[in-house]
């Protein structure tokens, strides 16, 4: 697909993907080359070594920026995305490993001291643990804060809000209280597979109920006693029929009553 | 006090022997949160030996406001004006890097004279932004005039984007595939007068009071020195990065919209140090004032946004007669359009630095991820490391260099 956006341009590296896997080896899980930025995907534990190697040999000498990023449906739910930029080959890489609340990622500080508050961002964020770090304090979230906002199931609104009490002179922190709903629109076109079902539409959405199975021996009435409703009700209908009989001639078939 | 007294009066005994070797401990001082010269609500926990910083931690997120977050549950085109919001002095670049992140997930084209009016407009933004921090620099380290001067520059600025777009700061101007409005031919003309006459003079007089000034140099030459390499460990950007004499300009290497069609130069210190950044963010608006020009003289006539009727709403005239038009509106404004999955780093070069923007997006109308690399942050995390060792007041002179501002620092 050829590129017609006007994003800044960057000359693609041919064969950097090659280059990479043969010199870090095992620890590359993945490399792939999307909109012509190569991502890589290492394990966790040789991220620090990794760097070391991408810093000396390939030239990526700044560290632009340390992402988090949550999948909760995956098993190491965290992504934790270090952005590299080489100044001297005019290219970006991106280096991924994964993790989830308790497995620390070794720190890459002593690579490039700028990591230390982007660390720190991602393990306020999210709450990924960066081995090695010496300063793993929260760094953009309140004095005090408790949990890790940016979490796919951290609420939007948050748990406490702060206002200042007249009473007591001082800033309290309360349980949200929302005056309103928090609106959250579905705007997923019905026609486009909504996975839920329209209101009016119950009926119609609703699976038809599979066809009831056979009955194991089918009722048959050939004579007048047998009138497929039982043992018991044939009986009882062989004495009335045979009562009726003697009394007046059968009705003919059709006829009514 | 009086046991302080006691204590000295126990050490300054003749009999002993360690006369005056009192210990004095370091003490520490909060510079801010609310603080004149913090550029906005910076905490700063220094540790000073008598006046000579010791150690300085920097206290960040007082003006978070969990954009990123906000942002997941905005759809696309919602989520565009928080970036107005992040740094507030130069509305425009940041909403350059978002526009071409989602444009390059979509890879979408966008129409020249849309390219041109970007870049056009950015580089106004420039010039508004380096107005501020230059204006400000020179008040924190003691001059009142040039920043009123530079002040008044500014409101020029923030008058043609409010005839742009409506806004003086919050423009939203720029749109995925391309910028919202057309702009009036007499706001162009009156640009170019501008560019022509009023910023030259008032730009130059006011610079012309500090850049040989004999206060302003001792303040600033010298102090907070930034050699390459801790430049690049740091991950300095922009005007810092080009200050410590690296010459790395995103416009440059890796153009973007129309910046491979205009020319300029990429200024860059040579002695890395506050004046340097100083004198490469003035460099700058002469350099911004030229690429405008050109940008004046080159623009096509032509559409403004792209054609994808999927991405951006058809035009209210073509609205009152077609029906498709309209849906086509309506559905852009309520559910958005929807981005096919994948994820983009794209950064541009904002007026202080690097800006990225790092786009996560699942194949639906929001943005999974949304996560925003501000300048402020490695440039702020660097403040230990260039104070070390100076004066207490020479931290308003680095914190001026630096040109933070706390909306884009803290998100």
């Amino acid at each position: 697909m050829s590129s017609v956006h006007s994003a800044p341009r960057v000359q693609p590296i041919d064969g950097l993907a090659d280059a990479l896997r043969a010199a870090l080896g095992a620890v590359v899980l993945d490399v792939v080359d999307e909109h012509f930025e190569v991502s890589l995907t290492v394990a966790r534990d040789a991220v620090a070594d990794t760097m070391i190697v991408l810093r000396d040999q390939f030239a990526y000498q700044q560290l632009m920026e340390i992402a988090g990023v949550d999948y909760p449906e995956r098993a190491e739910r965290f992504e934790v995305v270090y952005h590299l930029l080489s100044i001297t080959k005019n290219h970006r890489l991106r280096v991924k490993v994964s993790t989830d609340e308790n497995q620390p990622v070794p720190t890459v500080t002593h690579i490039w001291p700028v990591a230390g508050w982007l660390e720190r961002e991602v393990f306020d964020m999210y709450g990924v643990l960066f081995s090695g770090n010496t300063d793993l304090r929260r760094i953009l979230t309140d004095y005090g804060f408790k949990g890790h906002p940016q979490r796919k199931d951290f609420p939007l609104t948050g748990y406490v809000e702060l206002r200042y009490s007249e009473d007591q002179k001082r800033v309290v922190y309360e349980p949200v209280k929302l005056a309103q709903d928090f609106r959250s629109f579905d705007f997923m076109s019905p026609w486009e597979g909504a996975e839920y079902i329209l209101p009016g539409d119950e009926k119609a959405a609703a699976p038809t109920p599979p066809p009831a199975p056979p009955p194991a021996t089918p009722k048959t009435t050939e004579t007048k006693a047998v009138t497929g409703a039982g043992e018991p009700a044939n009986t009882k209908a062989a004495e009335t029929s045979a009562a009726k009989a003697d009394d007046t001639p059968p009705a003919k078939p059709g006829e009514s009553k | 006090m009086s046991d302080y007294v006691e204590k000295l009066d126990h050490v300054l005994n003749a009999d002993d022997p360690t006369v005056g070797d009192t210990e004095i401990q370091n003490y520490t001082i909060n510079f801010g949160p609310q603080h004149p010269a913090a550029h906005g609500v910076l905490r700063l926990v220094m540790e000073l030996d008598g006046e000579i910083v010791e150690r300085c931690d920097p206290h960040v997120g007082l003006l978070h406001r969990g954009t990123e977050k906000l942002i997941e549950y905005k759809t696309y085109l919602q989520a565009l004006p928080y970036f107005d919001r992040l740094d507030y002095c130069s509305p425009l670049g940041m909403e350059h890097s978002y526009v071409l992140a989602i444009e390059k997930l979509l890879n979408l084209e966008v129409p020249l004279r849309a390219q041109y009016l970007r870049v056009f407009f950015a580089e106004l933004t420039r010039i508004c932004n380096h107005m501020l921090n230059l204006g400000s620099h020179v008040m924190d380290v003691g001059a009142m005039t040039p920043n009123l001067w530079l002040f008044e520059i500014r409101e020029d600025c923030l008058n043609f984007f409010e005839r742009a777009s409506g806004a003086r700061m919050h423009s939203a101007y720029f749109r995925p595939g391309g910028v919202h409005q057309d702009v009036p031919l007499k706001l162009l003309t009156d640009i170019g007068d501008w560019l022509d006459d009023r910023l030259p003079r008032l730009f130059e007089d006011a610079i012309s009071l500090v850049a040989d000034n004999r206060i302003f140099k001792q303040r600033n030459v010298d102090i907070a020195v930034v050699s390459k390499e801790d430049a690049l460990k740091w991950g300095f950007s922009g005007p810092m990065i080009r200050g410590s004499g690296i010459p790395w300009d995103i416009r440059k290497s890796q153009p973007y919209d129309a910046y491979d069609r205009v020319e300029f130069d990429v200024p860059v210190g040579t002695q890395f140090d506050c004046y340097d950044r100083f004198m490469v963010r003035v460099e700058e608006v002469r350099q911004s004032a030229r690429i405008m020009k050109q940008c004046l003289n080159d623009m096509p006539e032509g559409p403004i946004a792209s054609f994808d009727r999927k991405v951006s709403p058809p035009k209210r005239g073509e609205m009152k007669q077609s029906m498709e038009a309209l849906i086509h509106h309506f559905k852009l404004y309520t559910e958005g359009f929807h981005v096919p999955a994948g994820e983009v780093y794209v950064a541009t070069e904002s007026p202080k630095g690097e800006f990225g923007v790092y786009l996560v997006s699942d194949g639906s109308n929001k943005p999974y991820r949304c996560k925003i690399r501000p300048t402020a942050f490695s440039h702020l995390q660097a403040m230990d490391f260039m104070l070390k060792g100076h004066m207490l007041a020479d931290t308003t002179a680095v914190l001026g260099a630096m040109d933070i501002v706390f909306g884009e620092c803290d998100r």
